[in-house]
């Protein structure tokens, strides 16, 4: 096989790879959606109440500790 | 962090950003409307001698608009949305502010001695990247303290998510910081020759063929990570506060995200088409750029199903008439530039008026049309009053719209008739026309060309004009708006 073929090999199955990968991400979006392990969705609230004494969407634990020390 | 009931957001840092976009853009933009008039009227290159010529002013242009006008528009807006949407104010991490603020210096100072240095000719010669080594050096400074204030607010957050606009502000961060030092790579030669030519002077590293190609890996990213990436950062934080619609889907943005890097870095060989770069390297910056056309769209798209429900909003708002015509031109230069990177279009359209046509409908349409929205709808928390005049913005999106239209339909026909009559030959392989024959021929376009900036260059000034008044005279607001900025 010369050096040529093989580019041409390498470069169809690089790029197989790289659309399951793609396709992957989606399912694994949907997916953890599904199961109900993360609301993908809300965090696009995070713009709209962005106001210092609007709730957090998510408090950040650092964040929350850092309070019960006080 | 104590927990203070009357803490807001500090703005003071958004708020110097804002002025120096005003300015940059009439700067540069007044230039460009010199040069585009330059170009159909050759006398106006004798205008204030050796600084008043096209080649003089070029630079000057591009790079007043792109790091004077653009990037201070994108500080102006992340040092104002970033605080937000990670909920701490600014004012609640004083060194932050105070290197924030030290950064801003730091930025003027360059700027200045870009436009000194450009306009007395000192240039490294490589297309964006002309400022000398001294400045470079400046700009690295820079740059490294936005990268430290950007993630000392992460590290403060009070919001354990990052908003989508964030990571492409991250992005921006991650891939200017890398190509602009392997692109700025470059030999100062007063020190390495033996004390020849002047200190500020310096030579690439690189040479030939690969000189090239490192250039148009920064030139073409400098497009994504400049022109693109932040822009969206924006339009997923502006369009949503301002018509009060939460992003499309959310899904949608973090695959866009990770499409638009992956693809983006190898576009950059479409800059070098039928040149001595490797013919496999060419081929690949042509499938990665018609690949680019998805996530782009993939951002566009959701930014436009974003308004679903709400169209009357374009009707009535301004603001929303900028953005959503925004990502309308940034989906057509996203579709365009795929179509000019197949490489036989690219024979055509190469060196021809059509490239300058493609990165105006982007620019004019997408950049500095995002850049006007988000100021504005800043201005009215930042100053805390209504926006001076909603006639005088309406009056504005449509002779920029016009201006816009004009510059790059004209640019459409002069483009590719230049690049036919180049390539037209008779029937014994003569070339039909020579170079003075194309001039003529695109002489009523460039005229075109020129009203269609100086019809932009007129929205800036009525802009300028409405940012100020709104800074000075607009009515007083009890509240801080929550979604819709009042106008007057
Ligand atoms: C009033 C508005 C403007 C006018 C009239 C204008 C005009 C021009 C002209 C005449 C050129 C030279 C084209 C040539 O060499 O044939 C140019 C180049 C360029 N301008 Fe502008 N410009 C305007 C605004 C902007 C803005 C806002 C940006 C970016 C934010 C921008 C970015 C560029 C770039 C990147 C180039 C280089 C294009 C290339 O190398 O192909 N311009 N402009």
């Amino acid at each position: 096989m010369s050096l040529t073929e093989m580019q041409g090999y390498a470069f169809f199955f690089f790029t197989i790879f790289l659309v399951v990968i793609l396709y992957g991400y989606i399912l694994h979006l949907y997916k953890s959606e599904k199961d109900g392990v993360r609301d993908y969705e809300k965090y696009g609230k995070m713009a709209l109440d962005d106001e210092l004494t609007d709730k957090p969407i998510e408090e950040n634990p650092k964040e929350t500790n850092e309070k019960k020390e006080k | 962090m104590q927990s203070n009931t009357a803490l807001e957001y500090d703005y003071s840092v958004a708020k110097l950003y804002m002025w120096t976009t005003v300015i940059f853009g009439i700067v540069g933009m007044t230039i460009g409307v010199l040069i585009a008039a330059q170009l159909a009227f050759p006398e106006l290159n004798y205008l204030m001698g050796e600084y008043g010529t096209f080649s003089r002013l070029r630079p000057l242009h591009t790079n007043v608009v792109i790091y004077g006008f653009t990037l201070s528009g994108i500080m102006a807006s992340f040092y104002y949305s970033a605080p937000r949407v990670l909920k701490v104010s600014m004012g609640e991490l004083p060194l932050i502010n105070a290197l924030a603020k030290f950064q801003f210096v730091a930025y003027l100072v360059a700027a200045t001695g870009m436009v000194i240095s450009l306009g007395m000719g000192i240039t490294a010669n490589k297309e964006y990247a002309q400022m000398e080594w001294p400045l470079d050096v400046l700009i690295v400074v820079y740059w490294v303290i936005w990268g430290i204030n950007m993630f000392a607010l992460i590290g403060a957050r009070r919001e354990k998510a990052l908003y989508i606009s964030l990571w492409y502000y991250i992005a921006c961060f991650l891939g200017v910081a890398m190509l602009y030092l392997f692109n700025n790579m470059e030999v100062p030669t007063l020190f390495f020759s033996g004390g020849l030519g002047a200190w500020y002077h310096s030579v690439s590293m690189y040479a030939g063929t690969n000189d090239a190609l490192v250039q148009w890996w920064w030139g073409h990213n400098a497009v994504a990570f400049v022109f693109t990436v932040p822009i969206i950062a924006l339009i997923y934080y502006f369009l949503p506060k301002e018509s009060g619609q939460a992003v499309y889907s959310y899904k949608l943005s973090l695959l866009s995200f990770w499409g638009l890097m992956f693809v983006y870095l190898w576009a950059g060989g479409h800059h070098l088409l039928w040149s001595t770069v490797p013919d496999w390297m060419q081929t690949m910056g042509s499938i990665f750029s018609v690949v680019l056309i998805l996530p782009s769209w993939g951002s566009a798209i959701n930014m436009l199903l974003t308004m679903k429900g709400e169209w009357n909003q374009l009707t009535e708002n301004p603001l929303i008439k900028f953005m959503v015509l925004a990502s309308t031109f940034y989906m057509l230069s996203t579709l365009e530039g795929p179509i000019q990177a197949v490489k036989s279009v690219n024979a055509i359209a190469h060196f021809t008026d059509w490239i300058p046509g493609h990165v105006h409908d982007g620019v004019l349409g997408w950049v500095a049309f995002m850049i006007f929205a988000a100021l504005m709808h800043m201005s009215t928390r930042v100053f805390k009053r209504e926006i001076y005049s909603k006639s005088l913005l309406e009056a504005q999106f449509w002779i920029q719209t016009t201006g816009v239209v004009l510059y790059f339909t004209s640019m459409w026909i002069a483009g590719i008739t230049q690049g036919m009559m180049w390539r037209a030959v008779d029937e014994y392989g003569n070339l039909m026309y020579s170079f003075i024959d194309t001039v003529t021929v695109l002489h009523p376009y460039y005229t075109i060309r020129a009203i269609g900036g100086l019809l932009f260059l007129i929205g800036v000034f009525m802009f300028a004009y409405n940012l100020y008044k709104t800074a000075t005279a607009g009515r007083k607001l009890e509240n801080e708006p929550q979604f819709r900025s009042p106008m007057a």
